[in-house]
């Protein structure tokens, strides 16, 4: 089972449902002694990172999420959920975040290296490049995916697996180990986002190692 | 890159797709996720929900249709028309919306675009404006209400102001165009796309593909949005991408 770490951050509706589709067998829920059981863990998130940081410690999730990760079992994180993973962000003000993955969350600056201005969210269909490999990518070609965000992940090479370019290189899946995320939305990126979450369960039902 | 997105639009009552649209080979054309399928198996970038309902009920409804697009769809879609508060919000996005478009209620209360940027993002607000030329005054004016009523607002300054209280995108419908067929409004389009640092969907006036072309390179629009053309199968959303494939747009 995989469970869904419901915190009040949003959309868990679509990504429930994505996972229905693939026929995974999932629970929705903010008890950290049931989410506990789970085989892996998913993290989603839409909102502000310093409210969903507030909310996952009210909650007792944050050293339950600390502790999941090093049992190793896969732990995904979307969108903001990916995100949270990382040490820290401003967004409306500094937080801290789960410190899972090394680097810091920032807002695009919204001009490039060359002056050039661009539109800020980064909101749409961009492509991803492979980078580090990662069984999340087996057998799916690099393809168009949905993001829709404000603010990326400013990490080391070695924990990107794929990026897309807005402005300049951004994190889209990056993980270490066991501990993963998506910056765009994977439920809402048609047949390659279900496959990315295929490959998720896969991860989760140990048909697939790390 | 980021891609151009196409965007078909529905107009749904008491939960049900209206506004003739003239389909092969679906079942019911009035049911809003078997259009929602059919137009994301054409290679729709996104959909927009626009709930022309005129009850309380009819509202109710269209959390039930949202449920329904986001249980069977793996698609970003906006919903839009009836959203007057935060509930609305929470109600609409909680149901698997992916973005809610404030229209007559930002320009009535404001403070409710920065409330829903606050609680849920600024990615999750689209805030959708309706324009018109003015002649007098040389410029486009804001209307609302489904476009009865003239404001005091121009739509470049609107625009910008929305965006300054989180408004993660722009809905921009030119009243002079819409229904004409004869292409977007490049010039309103371009003005408020270079106005505001966040996308612009352009509407009103897809006739063909294009004048999506158009609506991408000289309107500097981010996406493009058309209903009758693709309902009425005048053109395809598949036909207008090739085109704009062809002339060396990026397009997923």
């Amino acid at each position: 089972m995989i469970g869904i770490v419901d915190y009040g951050m949003g959309n868990l509706f679509s990504v429930s449902k994505a996972l229905e589709r693939l026929g995974a067998d999932y629970f929705l829920s903010s008890d950290p002694e049931k989410l506990a059981e789970a085989k892996a863990i998913l993290l989603p998130g839409v909102g502000a990172f310093k409210d969903a940081m507030d909310q996952l410690n009210a909650l007792g999730l944050t050293p339950f999420l600390k502790d999941y990760a090093l049992s190793g079992r896969p732990l995904l994180g979307i969108c903001l959920g990916m995100q949270l993973l990382f040490e820290n962000s401003d967004e409306y003000g500094f937080a801290e975040g789960l410190s899972l993955l090394p680097g810091t969350i920032r807002h695009f600056p919204g001009v490039d290296a060359d002056g050039n201005t661009y539109k800020v969210p980064h909101m749409g269909w961009n492509k991803l490049k492979y980078q580090v490999p990662s069984p999340l990518l087996n057998g799916i070609e690099e393809s168009h995916v949905y993001f829709v965000h404000s603010y990326l992940a400013k990490t080391d090479s070695e924990m990107i697996n794929a990026s897309a370019v807005y402005g300049e290189e951004v994190p889209a899946i990056v993980s270490r180990n066991n501990v993963m995320g998506m910056q765009f939305h994977p439920e809402k990126s048609g047949e390659t986002g279900m496959a990315l979450l295929r490959n998720f369960i896969n991860l989760s039902e140990s048909k697939v190692t790390l | 890159m980021i891609t151009k997105r196409i965007i078909p639009c529905l107009d749904v009552k008491e939960g049900r797709v209206v506004k003739g649209i003239q389909f092969l080979g679906l079942r019911d054309a009035g049911d809003p996720v078997e259009l929602a399928a059919f137009y994301d198996r054409e290679g729709a970038d996104e959909l927009v929900f626009l709930d022309i309902s005129a009850s309380h009920e009819g509202r109710k409804t269209m959390v039930e249709v949202v449920k329904s697009v986001a249980a069977s769809l793996a698609i970003p879609f906006t919903v839009g028309g009836g959203i007057n508060s935060l509930e609305d919000m929470k109600r609409i996005l909680r149901a698997g919306a992916d973005k809610v478009s404030l229209n007559t209620a930002a320009v009535v209360n404001p403070d409710l675009i920065s409330e829903g940027a606050r609680f849920f993002g600024t990615q999750c607000i689209v805030v959708a404006i309706d324009a018109k030329y003015d002649e007098e005054i040389g410029t486009w004016m804001v209307y609302t209400h489904g476009g009865r009523a003239k404001t005091d607002k121009t739509a470049v300054a609107w625009a910008q102001e929305a965006v300054k209280r989180g408004a993660g995108e722009i809905l921009l419908t030119s009243m002079d165009s819409d229904g004409e067929k004869q292409g977007f409004n490049l010039e309103l389009t371009s003005a408020v796309s270079n106005a505001v640092s966040v996308p612009v969907i352009a509407s009103g006036g897809a006739g063909n593909a294009e004048h999506f072309y158009d609506a991408f390179s000289r309107g500097k629009a981010d996406a493009a949005l058309a209903a009758s053309i693709f309902h009425y199968k005048e053109t395809s959303v598949k036909e207008v991408k090739n085109f704009l494939l062809s002339r060396g747009v990026n397009i997923r």
